[in-house]
């Protein structure tokens, strides 16, 4: 059976990553590939990072990291923050990244989705959707969150998806740093409707908020970054009890 | 050891050759008839969409040379598609080496099949030391059904086959260099196959 999927976030800065990083036995916790190689040993099914510069400078910079990750890393891993263009897809590609993830640049140019999808294939186009509930409705985000649109989270998800998408990655920003679990309503909604894969992001606070949601937020992946990065919740220990409790998961 | 990676377009085989480079092996990226026939191990990487990937593959002479290849061949996920007889991809022919087809998995089920999922009934010293059930990343919309040439199987919607080897040509569906250390082994193994004999 297809494993659900246990995904860290690495926050990247100038090529470096960002975020407080607690590992123990690292040797430079802002090294990108060290870290990803460290999450890779765990049992870590896949890796994003998130360029959260991206201006014109950072990206030379981001690239580089990227083929160095390449280089080190074998699992599949996703690069998003600041893409905006095929070429700089191409770029990212060509240096080793399996997917990128397209967020505020689609909202504004839908028309993307269906180029990336067309030149690239949809397996490596990862659509990153930022929502917020707004009285008894889901609105997107755009920019990290900051800027909301009168776009609705799952008209927005149904027409990706028709553009070519590959995949979902979800945030709900109602949810993102509470720590209180996952938006497992909206992730089941969004699972119901669509026929891709959905990745659950923002609110993973202990081990039974990812029990929950692959079962009632019927998630595909769940993405998480500081419960991770600060050793709260040890992936090897995870993916046990998700074991224990009937999820399937790559051990 | 001359390792050659077919470039015949976009996409990320980087990660192909980084894989290599890992097992202590150089692999170069080429089109080149002359170079890929010089070759001691051909890796054939799956690259965007079947049509227009087989299309590229014309215009470079590449579909004629690839089936008389006698080196070890190892074709990726859409190059394990490509070398089977079509592909309904795009209404594609393939290049008949892998006596089956192609479909597409249904919507009952999320298409890709993105993730890691199981391959079993192994049946190839591809597959040497990798235990059953050993979980393997795979990308994909279209599955190989199974046929003769079926190494390795995998349950998705139905059971389908997930590594087909004909003679010198081995396939996989799932991204061994992408599939931590239990793939690595696999690519280890497939840089110890020896050529087909010559008679």
């Amino acid at each position: 059976m297809l494993t659900k999927r246990i995904i860290p976030c690495l926050d990247i800065k100038n090529g470096r990553t960002v975020k407080g990083v607690n590992f123990v036995d690292l040797r430079d916790a802002g090294d990108p590939v060290e870290l990803a190689k460290q999450y890779a040993d765990q049992g870590a099914d896949e890796l994003v990072f998130l360029d959260i510069t991206a201006t014109l400078e950072a990206r030379a910079t981001t690239l580089e990291m990227v083929l160095h990750v390449a280089e080190q890393v074998n699992i599949p891993f996703t690069v998003g923050g600041g893409i905006s263009s095929v070429e700089h897809v191409d770029a990212l590609l060509k240096n080793g990244a399996d997917k990128v993830s397209v967020n505020s640049s689609a909202v504004k140019r839908p028309e993307l989705v269906n180029e990336l999808a067309d030149k690239f294939g949809s397996q490596c186009v990862v659509v990153a959707i930022d929502a917020k509930k707004i009285d008894n409705d889901w609105f997107v985000h755009l920019a990290g969150g900051t800027i909301p649109t009168d776009i609705k989270l799952f008209e927005w998800a149904k027409e990706v998806e028709k553009r070519g998408a590959g995949e979902i990655l979800f945030t709900s920003m109602n949810h993102d740093g509470t720590k209180n679990g996952f938006a497992n309503e909206a992730l089941a909604k969004l699972s119901d409707i669509l026929n891709i894969p959905i990745i659950a992001s923002g609110g993973a606070g202990n081990v039974q908020h990812f029990v929950d949601t692959f079962k009632e937020g019927k998630s595909d992946a769940a993405l998480a970054a500081s419960v991770f990065h600060f050793g709260e919740i040890p992936i090897p220990e995870l993916k046990k009890e998700l074991k224990k409790q009937d999820i399937v998961v790559r051990l | 050891m001359k390792l050659v990676i077919i470039n015949y377009g976009a996409g990320n085989i980087k990660s192909i050759q980084f894989a290599f480079n890992r097992l202590g092996y150089e692999a170069i990226l080429s089109n080149d008839p002359e170079e890929i026939k010089a070759a001691d191990k051909v890796i054939f990487p799956g690259v965007g969409e079947a049509s227009s990937a087989m299309k590229m593959l014309k215009e470079s002479g590449l579909d004629t040379l690839i089936p008389t290849l006698k080196q070890p061949v190892l074709g990726i996920c859409l190059g394990m598609q490509l070398m089977c007889l079509h592909t309904e991809e795009g209404d594609t022919e393939g290049l008949g080496i892998f006596q089956t087809k192609v479909k597409r998995f249904s919507n009952d089920v999320k298409v890709p099949q993105m993730g890691w999922n199981i391959i079993k009934e192994l049946k190839s010293d591809l597959f040497k030391g990798i235990k059953e059930n050993e979980y393997m990343y795979l990308v994909h919309s279209y599955y190989a059904e199974h046929c003769n040439e079926t190494i390795a199987a995998t349950d998705y919607e139905i059971n389908y086959a997930s590594a087909l080897q004909h003679n010198n040509f081995y396939g996989t569906q799932f991204h061994p260099e992408k599939s931590g250390n239990e793939g690595a082994k696999i690519l280890r193994n497939f840089i110890n196959m020896k050529p087909l004999a010559l008679s």
